[in-house]
């Protein structure tokens, strides 16, 4: 259970700002979908959070500053799930959620009975036992993104930070991926920080949403307030319809140009 | 995972005893000396304990048979044993900080820097050096093999960061075709040290002693130590530089200090044995295809099999047209081409 708060966050490659003044609370075990066109900053944000991009400002964890943490410790608070993560072909997946037991070995340490019997429990409530014998290259697109949660999970991190992390899956495994998360979320109290291409997903799993735009939030808010077809529209510049469906459920839709 | 170690162990300890075995064949190959079998006996009662008034092995070797076996093959083979496991550990650990199958320690200039050091020494100071106490060539080659790795680094630093791999592998391309070119400058200058130079080159365990070995043996153990203590983070390195660090890894720290000490061991080496080529490249390759390929098992794997392989190479060289010897490096590359070749094929198949 850990809470994440943005101090004035801004992100510079060389001249160009990639990220300007971002501030925002997000809650222990809420879910902030980061939603916004190409480019908007959405995953410099994330790639900030887990320390892989200078910034200024402060992000801060628990009442204190990441920045003051250890390498380490600071893996051990924040698992990262890149958009496009590397699957080395010829390791086996339990070697691959092993590696997410990183953050918790020493220098020169190595894995302890308590890190593989760590490792076999992520394996077993994820029902991977079967993938995890197998090389990753051999691997469908599913399977493979299963293992990618699961090694995040192994690090027992409180805050996931994913990357469109299902946009090279089909629209079953999206869900499938989805609901995985949103389980753990549930049953670990996870602090979930996604960017998401999708925009009804990201309507249906996150608390709240945050509209990038040139490295600014131009919307954030509850659902309901930022998947508005007038936002929309300015942001992303598409035509779009929003449904707002009997359960609660916001559906965003296209709409052609030409009828 | 339990199992898993257990298996490792057990390859381990596996490839040290073809690593014995194969080093008592390099002992009983070669022209003079006593009847083979005799060669394992002659070891063994020298062990405390084994000989007279122990377990009485007795295995009817005269001294002058003796020295042939002591002063004479054992220093061979244990350089060639050293040389193999060094360059194929660096080959192994360089594949792994670069994150490119097809690199060998020689990636960054090792080799080339080596070649020029010697080129200079043996073109300048020549014949006149066989007087000095020291041999310099050794000496001066180790000392240009570091440098130029030092300002690949610099270079290769200086404009990607540590962020990014290539740009270093870019630089050592560079480094590499520069260094060449200057000792083929100097060599097309005095073409009268050309085949001497071209001996050096082409590397050479014949002329070792056990000066040779103690001379290179405290850069070895040390490069080894470090690679050995870092084959977990190369494992972590294979998902990338990215998510290693995301894994908390301080990865241009790890890829600086495996790069040191893969460079120390192969420069070492380089100076006493000149450029052997391919143990390097294919030595890890086997490894990978034999045992798997996590690094748990790579890197001691490299070792044993690394010198195993060149001690095994140094065989044919040395008995096909003695007294004249085929160079090791020609040996290496002999059996390391087709097998590559080999290899590639039968990676495809599976995939």
């Amino acid at each position: 259970m850990s809470s994440v708060e943005f101090q004035h966050l801004a992100v510079n490659y060389g001249r160009r700002t990639v990220i300007r003044d971002f501030s925002m609370a997000v809650p222990s075990g809420s879910w902030l979908g980061l939603i916004g066109p190409n480019g908007a900053g959405k995953s410099s944000l994330l790639r900030s959070v887990a320390g892989l991009v200078k910034y200024s400002g402060d992000i801060v964890v628990d009442g204190s500053s990441l920045s003051l943490r250890s390498r380490s410790r600071r893996a051990s608070l924040v698992a990262y799930v890149p958009q496009e993560p590397i699957l080395p072909d010829e390791m086996t997946g339990r070697e691959y959620v092993m590696l997410g037991r990183t953050p918790h070995i020493g220098y020169f340490g190595h894995p302890t009975k308590h890190d593989r019997a760590m490792v076999d429990d992520v394996i077993g409530r994820l029902g991977l036992d079967e993938i995890a014998t197998r090389q990753l290259g051999v691997l469908s697109g599913g399977e493979r993104q299963r293992l990618v949660i699961a090694r995040a999970l192994a690090t027992e991190a409180p805050i996931l930070l994913l990357d469109e992390p299902t946009s090279a899956l089909d629209i079953g495994h999206q869900q499938q991926a989805f609901e995985l998360v949103e389980r753990l979320r549930r049953e670990h109290g996870l602090t979930v920080i996604s960017a998401m291409h999708d925009l009804t997903l990201a309507g249906m799993y996150s608390d709240r949403l945050a509209l990038l735009h040139e490295g600014s939030v131009v919307a954030d808010g509850s659902v309901e307030a930022v998947l508005s077809a007038e936002t929309l529209a300015e942001f992303y510049g598409v035509r779009v319809t929003v449904h707002r469906e009997a359960d609660g459920t916001v559906v965003v839709v296209p709409r052609r140009e030409q009828l | 995972m339990a199992e898993q170690r257990r298996s490792i162990t057990a390859k381990v300890l596996l490839s040290l005893l073809i690593l014995v075995v194969v080093a008592c064949a390099g002992a009983m190959s070669g022209p003079a000396g006593p009847e083979w079998w005799r060669i394992p006996l002659a070891l063994l009662e020298r062990i405390p304990g084994f000989g007279e008034g122990g377990l009485g092995i007795s295995s009817g070797v005269t001294e002058r048979e003796w020295s042939i076996i002591w002063d004479i093959r054992m220093p061979r083979v244990v350089l060639a044993g050293i040389v193999g496991a060094t360059l194929s550990l660096g080959g192994a650990s360089y594949q792994g900080v670069f994150r490119n199958p097809l690199v060998d320690p020689y990636l960054l200039g090792a080799a080339a820097g080596g070649g020029l050091g010697a080129t200079i020494v043996i073109t300048t100071i020549g014949s006149d050096r066989l007087d000095w106490p020291v041999d310099p060539v050794p000496l001066v080659a180790f000392v240009f093999a570091l440098g130029t790795v030092a300002v690949t680094y610099l270079v290769g630093a200086s404009f990607g960061g540590m962020k990014t791999s290539s740009t270093l592998v870019l630089a050592g391309v560079a480094m590499v075709s520069l260094t060449t070119a200057i000792q083929t400058f100097i060599l097309q200058r005095n073409s009268d040290v050309v085949r001497e130079v071209y001996n050096w080159i082409l590397g050479r365990l014949a002329t070792a002693s056990w000066g040779d070995v103690v001379l290179v043996l405290p850069y070895v153990v040390l490069s080894t130590t470090v690679l050995i203590f870092h084959r977990r983070h190369l494992d972590v390195l294979r998902v990338g530089d990215e998510e290693a660090a995301a894994l908390g890894i301080p990865v241009a720290r790890v890829r600086l200090t495996v790069v040191v000490a893969a460079t120390l061991g192969t420069a070492a080496v380089v100076a006493v044995s000149g450029l052997i080529g391919f143990v390097g490249l294919v030595v890890p390759h086997m490894v990978r295809l034999m045992a798997g390929s996590t690094y748990r098992v790579v890197i001691p794997l490299a070792v044993t099999v690394g010198g195993a392989f060149l001690i095994l190479a140094d065989i044919p060289g040395r008995t096909l047209s003695s007294p004249a010897e085929v160079p090791i490096g020609v040996v290496t590359a002999f059996i390391g081409a087709p097998f590559f070749i080999i290899l590639l094929r039968t990676r495809q198949v599976t995939r």
